[in-house]
């Protein structure tokens, strides 16, 4: 979404996902004092809460380090986004702060099993299904069905003439980052929930793999990101139980992104563009 | 325009003998840290041809330094009981150069896949093989896997870091400053513009990057030499990053600045270790700092006889 | 190769190109032969810079066919056409950026006249001697622009004209047969079409060589066009003289509208 209106690799988006996750980890002792714990009300007000402070902490990011290089060559926003993802790193890795070494992510929601025929569902798992159905067609909506969303898409299509046309540039940008990053909050919580254990630099491999699903699906295009996250995912699963195979997962991602850039560039969903000489 | 290159070769390389002469001398510290600085600039020159002059935004080139050290350690290792200690110069040479070559094999193989992306997606896909070749070496149990490779003889030292850095300097500049190496610059400034004045982008990318990784390669091997142990982990994206920094503070084709960057940023980590914690949260600051406020690099003072940009 | 020396420098045949549903040139034949100048006008978005695209190898024509010099260009990139002889400049100037006037012409050289890598690398007399003919041959093109004193400039500080003359200048360097400039008189004023004219025809008589000249300003095309063809849509609509377009109704229909 990030990139289909900016036009460049938000390098940070995996470390929001991180600072989602350690949101939770924090607000979680917070909301049990009021609600009991590991109940579905508590789990649903921590995420609603996480995905807040991550959508204010993309505003934030955006309106220091990205929006006074607007007008410059995208490769400056890039580089700046690698240091904001090198300082948010490393200072979530400083003693101070989170500290390097992992943290376990406490239970949000009470946690039960279901057996179908031999296949263990655990109520995690549920819930990540439903809650990013949920967030996907909410996504949806706004993208679709609202005035912001419409202008988000005339900006993503000409900014120009979406200027021209009315549409706050800048109101749309942070509303754009917000709600990326409160999604990318989301994603951290979702992920915690499943893997329990939470470090500062547990969003860098997923942020880069985030790209790759996004320029897989067809960069710009949401249906395609998620097609594409859906694949990447599925790819490396089940690469994970093939021996022999396990050890290189993280080069799968990778390796499907210079396949993709090589045959398909315009990725699953998406259409090419051609360049006016 | 010509003439002192070849004599400012000769001339530096019979230095860095001559310093090397005395290194017994010097405190053991400060020349690990000198041959660190030379293998340094051969590494941000090396991407400074690629990044810089011909606009290639490579994110990878830790990967090429990786294959370069592996097969220059591997290389001695095998031959270390083989060979007379009289042509050990020669066996560190040849390993370095087999190293350099595969390397630009490898460079070879990113430049080709990567000729119609521009910008992010060049980035990423670099950035991707550098990824790839790590994952490749930490499961390679000829080289150690992940827990690395140990006991790689200490070949390295001043004079080799210093001469190889010189012919790096030499060799890139010489091509760039030349008519034939314009189309570096041209293809950078204007694909489509370029391509109407007879130059061809695809030779012009795909030569970066082979260079460009030969040296990274060299560089690696000169690493391995000198730490005399190697881990996949040490060549991942971060470290390419260090890389590509040297290049940005130094300007992006400004060969002086991007030389005093890769001094200025080997000896840093000294001065601030002092605040080991707050090292990295700094530097990173800077980052940002830097491209808000001077994203042309700190040494872009003027021409020199180096630089024609 | 043989050359019939009555066949056209360059020839298009029923040359076209779609754009997904869009044809942006549909079935345009075309000759240029040796030391002609020819004009191609036509409403904005007619498809004439598409039709310079086609010729110089930017895009591939999805049907059709175009030779130069009697040889198909199909499936070269433009960077093979430039050595065969085919030059332009573009409707949005593309000249180096951060390359001195100097280095701006002097890439334009390499197609021709650069030695390679090993020479660089070496630096012998006869790279030394190369690159010395190689500067007097860029100095003898700018003298003949009167831009010698930008020698040293970054490009993009020369004035807007000026940076259009670099541009010729840079296209001349590749020692062209046919030369295709797009809308060259762009943001000039008067006195500068003028001079622009008389260095056109100056041009095509020094150096030998063939202009087609796509241009929106009737005065230039008029005063210097020994023959014009008329796009519109994509479609040749009519091809002559000067004198024989203006008065073509089909072509004042075009530029004016129903």
């Amino acid at each position: 979404m990030v990139y289909g209106i900016l036009r460049f690799i938000n390098f940070a988006h995996g470390d929001v996902f991180m600072l989602g996750a350690f949101a939770g980890y924090f607000l979680a002792p917070v909301i049990n004092k009021f609600l009991p714990a590991e109940s579905y009300a508590g789990g649903i007000l921590v995420l609603i809460l996480a995905m807040t402070i991550c959508a204010l902490i993309g505003i934030v990011i955006e309106f220091l380090a990205y929006r006074p290089l607007r007008s410059r060559p995208k490769l400056t926003v890039l580089i700046t986004a690698i240091g904001v993802s090198l300082f948010i790193e490393y200072t979530c890795q400083n003693g101070h702060v989170f500290g390097a070494a992992p943290h376990a992510f406490p239970k949000l929601i009470p946690y039960t099993t279901w057996n179908l025929d031999g296949l263990v569902l655990d109520s995690n798992q549920i819930i990540v299904i439903v809650t990013t159905i949920l967030l996907l067609a909410a996504l949806r909506f706004i993208v679709q069905n609202t005035k912001v969303g419409t202008a988000m898409r005339a900006l993503a299509f000409n900014e120009q003439a979406a200027a021209l046309m009315g549409v706050n540039i800048n109101s749309i940008i942070s509303f754009t980052f917000g709600l990326g990053s409160a999604l990318a909050g989301a994603g951290g919580i979702l992920f915690a929930m499943n893997y329990t254990s939470i470090d500062p630099l547990m969003g860098v491999q997923i942020g880069l793999k985030a790209f790759v699903a996004a320029v897989l699906g067809g960069i710009g295009n949401l249906p395609g990101a998620a097609l594409g996250g859906l694949i990447i995912g599925l790819l490396e699963t089940f690469a994970g139980g093939i021996p022999g195979l396990s050890n290189y997962r993280d080069g799968i991602a990778f390796a499907i992104l210079i396949l993709i850039l090589l045959f398909k560039p315009a990725g699953l969903l998406g259409k090419s563009q051609v360049e006016k000489v | 325009m010509h003439s002192g290159a070849k004599r400012f070769l000769i001339a530096a390389i019979f230095a860095a003998a001559v310093v090397s002469c005395f290194s017994a001398q010097f405190n053991r510290y400060y020349l690990g840290i000198a041959i660190d600085v030379g293998i340094n600039i051969i590494l941000a020159v090396s991407l400074n041809l690629i990044n810089g002059h011909t606009g290639q935004f490579s994110l990878g080139h830790a990967g090429f330094m990786a294959v370069g050290g592996y097969t220059a350690a591997k290389i001695t290792i095998e031959l270390s009981g083989l060979v007379p200690p009289q042509l050990t110069p020669l066996v560190f040479i040849g390993a370095l150069v087999a190293g350099g070559l595969l390397a630009a094999i490898a460079g070879l193989a990113v430049g080709v896949p990567t000729l119609r992306l521009r910008g992010d997606y060049l980035a990423i896909v670099t950035l991707g093989f550098g990824e790839i070749i790590r994952v490749i070496l930490q499961n390679m149990d000829s080289v150690g896997a992940a827990s690395g490779l140990k006991g790689i003889p200490e070949y390295t030292n001043f004079f080799w870091a210093f001469a190889f850095a010189t012919i790096t300097v030499y060799v890139v500049t010489s091509i760039v400053n030349s008519t034939y190496g314009r189309g570096f610059i041209a293809v950078h400034d204007d694909e489509i513009a370029a391509g109407a004045v007879g130059i061809n982008p695809v030779r012009y990318k795909v030569t970066a990057f082979v260079i460009g990784a030969f040296f990274a390669g060299i560089a690696g091997g000169l690493y391995a030499h000198h730490k005399q142990f190697l881990s996949p982990t040490g060549f991942d994206f971060l470290k390419s990053i260090d890389i590509v920094m040297m290049v940005i503070l130094g300007g992006m084709g400004r060969t002086v600045g991007v030389i005093i960057a890769a001094i200025l940023l080997t000896l840093l980590p000294e001065f601030l270790r002092g605040f080991a914690e707050y090292r990295m949260i700094i530097y990173a600051l800077l980052v940002i700092v830097l491209m808000i406020t001077r994203p042309q690099g700190l040494f872009t003072f003027g021409k020199s006889k180096w630089t024609k940009t | 190769m043989d050359k019939d020396m009555n066949q056209p420098l360059l020839q298009l045949d029923k040359a076209t190109i779609r754009f997904g549903g869009l044809t942006a040139v549909s079935e345009v034949d075309l000759q240029i032969g040796e030391h002609e100048l020819v004009g191609l006008i036509g409403p904005n978005g007619a498809g004439k810079t598409t039709v310079f695209n086609l010729i110089t190898g930017v895009y591939q024509p999805t049907s059709g066919k175009i030779s130069f010099g009697g040889i198909s260009t199909a499936n070269l990139k433009p960077h093979r056409l430039a050595g065969r002889g085919i030059a332009r400049t573009f409707q949005n100037i593309r000249l180096f950026a951060s390359m001195t006037a100097f280095d701006n012409v002097r890439a334009a050289t390499q197609l021709h006249r650069a030695r390679g890598i090993r020479n660089a690398l070496w630096r012998g007399r006869s790279f030394r001697h190369g690159e010395e003919k190689i500067e007097g041959h860029v100095m003898e093109l700018l003298e003949i622009f009167h831009l010698e004193k930008f020698r040293d400039e970054p490009a993009k500080s020369l004035s807007y004209g000026d940076q259009r003359r670099l541009e010729i200048v840079r296209a001349l360097a590749t020692k062209p047969k046919l030369l295709l400039l797009d809308e060259p008189a762009a943001g000039m004023n008067p006195n500068e079409k003028t001079e622009l004219m008389r260095l056109i025809q100056f041009i095509k008589d020094k150096f030998q060589i063939s202009v087609l000249l796509v241009e929106h300003d009737m005065q230039v095309v008029m005063g210097i066009c020994e023959r014009v063809a008329v796009l519109d849509y994509g479609i040749k609509i009519a091809e002559g003289k000067p004198d024989e377009i203006r008065s073509n109704p089909k072509v004042v229909e075009a530029y004016l509208g129903n």
